[in-house]
Order: structure tokens, then C-alpha cells, then sequence
């Protein structure tokens, strides 16, 4: 069901772990649609990527995306990693299964929560960036209910 | 490759496929034909009902053949509802059927019906309780599972078919993953219709049987021919049904010592990977359970990626997960167990055959502990509780 390059992405993952002290980090998704994604990014003075690295809960798909994201944006610079869409991710892993789009949408917002954040941290506004809506809270919330 | 995946389907063993195979080149007759070119086409047929009657103790007239599973649930459940509309229109089942029974009684909702959905305990257990205040004056079928097929709890079959009999309401139970595994008696369990399937104890794919008890008045549902007392429409499935039979009967003669060396395995197996993998669950009654049902979920980490690990190291298994299915929704059955939505997605079900050794169990555990290991490794779920432990 899946091609040789997410099969590739999720048997090697490219960018799994966490970054300490990162310049923004966000976690998109929650448990009820079984996919949770998180991604941390290191920015330099300069607003380029450095370095990004992810962690993910979630189906084959999920993995691969997650992986092909952070590839995806590291090395571009922030108004760069926002053209970083669901669509590209998905052309990168030569297409998923309909039933899997899904993961790929995590995966553009799993880049936009790490930039927001990265965002609020330096009190900047970044052109074109919404706040994302999917985020951990959610997750968080529901579980206490 | 090690195959743990036979609730889905089992292999069609040497000793039934030699007795289905003259019934492909050689004894092709119809067997419904007055030559007697057929003869011995229908006496095999007639072989085989015997032998599917003899392992619930029913009479060899009251089993028809099907196509399978759910062809019987449809019909079983369909048939009785069109019969007894006069009488009623509200059937009982359980939160935890197959969707061969579940999305039946979907769709006669859609058509006036109305359908109570008994809940379970947290091992999967019908409450009878529940069931016997769900009774009404109008109730016309109560239809609850031998067995369930994902987390295999056994269900108090007895007790539901005394509470059926003593209300006068027909009771169906689907018992796809129950017949030629555990011991079935439709007189002592007062069951009036019984599902069951070929392929799940290794007779060949696309042949089931249903059981009706001498009495009970349901119609046709595949409308044809005079087939089957003409109560199941369409050529007899000569090799198929031939191969139910031989099936039956060495499930008659080893269920006992079959299912001893199934639970053995799988107590095995279970006390492996709840001892070595921490943060697991097994989901299911501990003793009243399938044979060769085990069944898991393994906290931090999602099923469908387990399950392609575990493939890529030659292991068949399978999850109830909602990838799989294509659905985004975790199984209804581990939902009605009580257990929340990320655990839910972590499950993994095994299931074994005698086939199975002890060497592929403990190959299988030690894959399992580095998969499961692994994934953790890059959840953030797992991180999250690390840093809440610290």
C-alpha cells in the first residue's frame, strides 16, 4: 500500500529525537485519530533552519511524513519552510494512500506549531503564518475530561 | 514466516485438501442432478452436513451451507426480523459484534427496526444484567457472539440462550470464531441459529453453514433454486462444503487436545510479553478466552506501524487498528472495553494454531520487545511520560 520511499522514511527515519533547548517546537494531532507529531526546529540569527527533528506517534504514514518533513526544511529559511505543504510532502514520498493524506496535513502543521512557537518566543510575527489549530492542548484537555 | 494471524484465516491443511480435491476434475457433477454420475457428489455433500451437525449436536437437517460467515449472519438476522415484524420490531445484540452482525442491524434500523446494543465489562463480557432489562414484549431476536473475534473473550452463551428460551425470543449467535475451537452444543446453550465459517478451521475460503433449529420458521435468503430444502438458493459448492465437513470432523475429534496445546502456547506468549514489556496490556477475559487468542496493547506507540516491523521480520499479525481498516476510529471493541483512544491504538492481536512452536513464539516476543522499544523511542508520548516519571 505504501511506496519504496515512505517504506524507506519509516524503516530510517531521517531526523528522529528531540533538539534541547530548541528555537520553536510544536506537537499537532491528537490521540483520537490514532497520529501525534512533533517537531522541533533550531533557527539561526540569520531566520535559517539549522537543524529539525522530529517525533511521532502514529501509523506508517505518519513516520514518513514526519521524516520527509523535517528533510524538507532543514537548511531553508523560514519563509521557505512555509511553502513546506502537505502537497510537497507528499510528492517527496511519491504520493500516499487516500486514506493517508491525513498525515501529510499533520505534517505541514506540525512545521507551522514549531515556527509559531518559535514566533511567540522571540515576539516576532511571521508573514503568512496562522496559529495552528491542531495542537497538543487539545489532546491534553481531552484526556483530563 | 511465522503465521499468528489465524483468527483472520487459517490454512487449508494436507488432510482436508486430499478429500476436496476428486471434487474439482473428477466428481464435478451438480450435485443436485438425477444421474448417477452425481451420486457420489451428494453423498459427500450429505458426509459433510453430518459431520458440521455432529460438532454442535445438532441433527444433520437442521445445517444449510453458505458462502461464509457473513452470509449466514445477514440471513439469520434479515430472515428473522422480516418473519416476526408482526410480532416486534426490537432485537438485542451486544456493543462488541462482528460488523457482519453490527452493520445488519444498521441497516433494519434504517428500515423501522429498532436495535439494542448491549454494553460489556472491562474484559468484553456481555452484561446479562443489561441484556435481560433490554427484554421487551416486542423483542424478536437476541444475537450475541460465541466468542469475539478480536479480543476473544468467550461469552456466557449458556446463560444468554436460558434468558432467550425462558422469553420465548429467538436466539442467534455468531460463532464464526467459536465452531471446531471450543466445545458448542445448540440443545444445552439453547441456541436456535448458529453462524459459522469454513476458513477459520481449515476448510477452504467461501463456505460457511448455518444452523436452524428444527422449528424455526425463517425465510430464504438467497432466493433460487430448491437447493438446501430450498431455504439456500445455488449450486451446492461441492469442494467447498466437502472440505467444511472433513474440517468439522478432525475439529470434533481434536478439539480437546488441539485447544490444550493452543492454551499453552498462548498462556506462553501472554506471560512472556506482559512480564518483559512494560506499559502492556492484555485485553480480553484471562480464562474465558479463545484458545488461541492473545491479544494486546502496548502503551506510547500505534498499531499499524507494529505491524510493519513485525512483517519485515516475517511475522503475520494483525491489530484491529483503524489504519488498517481505513478508518480513523480505533476497534468499537476496544472502545467498549472501556479503553481510551491512544491506547486503543496500540493493539495487536495474536492468533495461533497448533501448527505454531515454541521457538516462533519466543522469536516473535524478542522481535516484539525491540519493535516495541524502538517506536517508543520516538514518541512523543512515551517522551512525555519519561519526563513526567523524572
Amino acid at each position: 500500500m505504501y511506496s519504496e520511499k515512505v517504506m524507506d522514511h519509516f524503516n530510517n527515519p531521517r531526523n528522529v529525537g528531540e533538539i534541547e533547548n530548541p528555537s520553536g517546537v510544536g506537537t499537532v494531532g491528537n490521540a483520537k485519530c490514532g497520529d501525534i507529531m512533533r517537531m522541533y526546529l533550531d533557527i539561526d540569527d540569520n531566520g535559517i533552519i539549522r537543524e529539525a527533528k522530529f517525533k511521532t506517534f502514529g501509523c506508517g504514514a505518519a513516520v514518513a511524513t514526519s521524516s520527509m518533513a523535517t528533510e524538507l526544511v532543514k537548511g531553508k529559511t523560514i519563509q521557505e519552510a512555509l511553502q513546506v505543504t502537505n502537497k510537497a510532502v507528499m510528492e517527496a514520498l511519491d504520493g500516499l494512500p487516500p486514506v493517508k493524506v491525513h498525515c501529510s496535513l499533520l505534517a505541514e502543521e506540525a512545521i507551522h506549531a514549531a515556527l509559531w512557537d518559535y514566533a511567540e518566543k522571540n515576539n516576532i510575527k511571521i508573514e503568512g503564518l496562522q496559529k495552528p489549530v491542531n495542537d497538543i492542548e487539545e489532546r491534553l484537555e481531552e484526556e483530563e475530561q | 514466516m511465522i503465521y499468528l494471524d489465524n483468527a483472520a484465516t487459517t490454512r487449508v491443511t494436507e488432510e482436508v485438501f486430499e478429500q476436496i480435491k476428486p471434487y474439482f476434475c473428477e466428481q464435478y457433477a451438480n450435485p443436485s442432478a438425477i444421474y448417477s454420475f452425481a451420486g457420489k457428489a451428494m453423498s459427500a455433500v450429505d458426509e459433510a452436513r453430518k459431520n458440521a451437525a455432529e460438532l454442535i449436536g445438532a441433527e444433520t437437517n437442521e445445517i444449510y451451507f453458505t458462502a461464509g460467515g457473513s452470509e449466514s449472519d445477514n440471513w439469520a438476522i434479515k430472515a428473522a426480523a422480516e418473519i416476526n415484524k408482526d410480532k416486534g420490531k426490537h432485537i438485542i445484540t451486544s456493543t462488541i459484534e462482528h460488523h457482519a452482525v453490527l452493520h445488519t442491524c444498521q441497516y433494519l434500523e434504517k428500515q423501522g427496526y429498532e436495535v439494542t446494543y448491549v454494553n460489556v465489562d472491562e474484559n468484553g463480557v456481555v452484561r446479562l444484567d443489561e441484556l435481560e432489562k433490554a427484554i421487551r414484549p416486542d423483542t424478536i431476536l437476541i444475537t450475541i457472539m460465541t466468542a469475539n473475534n478480536e479480543i476473544g473473550t468467550i461469552q456466557p452463551i449458556v446463560e444468554i440462550g436460558a434468558l432467550a428460551k425462558k422469553h420465548g425470543i429467538l436466539f442467534h449467535t455468531d460463532a464464526v470464531q467459536a465452531y471446531g475451537h471450543i466445545p458448542i452444543d445448540v440443545n444445552e446453550m439453547n441456541i436456535d441459529m448458529l453462524s459459522a465459517s469454513g476458513h477459520k478451521l481449515n476448510a477452504p475460503k467461501g463456505v460457511g453453514i448455518m444452523y436452524i433449529r428444527k422449528g424455526v420458521r425463517i425465510g430464504s435468503f438467497i432466493h433460487g433454486g430448491a437447493q438446501e430444502r430450498s431455504r439456500r438458493a445455488g449450486t451446492l459448492n461441492t469442494a467447498g462444503i466437502v472440505g467444511f465437513g472433513a474440517a468439522a470432523k478432525i475439529a470434533k475429534e481434536k478439539l480437546e487436545e488441539n485447544a490444550k496445546k493452543e492454551t499453552e502456547l498462548r498462556d506462553y506468549l501472554i506471560k512472556r510479553v506482559i512480564d518483559e514489556i512494560p506499559y502492556t496490556r492484555l485485553n480480553g477475559d484471562a480464562v474465558k478466552r479463545l484458545p488461541n487468542n492473545a491479544h494486546f496493547c502496548f502503551r506510547f506507540i500505534e498499531g499499524e506501524s507494529l505491524l510493519i516491523l513485525l512483517d519485515q521480520n516475517g511475522i503475520c499479525a494483525s491489530s484491529g487498528s483503524a489504519c488498517t481498516s481505513g478508518s480513523l476510529d480505533p476497534s468499537h471493541v476496544l472502545l467498549a472495553i472501556g479503553l481510551p483512544h491512544e491506547i486503543a491504538h496500540g493493539s495487536l492481536r495474536l492468533t495461533l494454531s497448533v501448527e505454531n512452536t515454541k521457538d516462533e513464539i519466543d522469536f516473535t516476543v524478542e522481535k516484539l520487545k525491540e519493535i516495541v522499544a524502538r517506536l517508543r523511542s520516538m514518541s512523543p508520548l512515551y517522551e512525555d511520560f519519561v519526563k513526567k516519571q523524572a
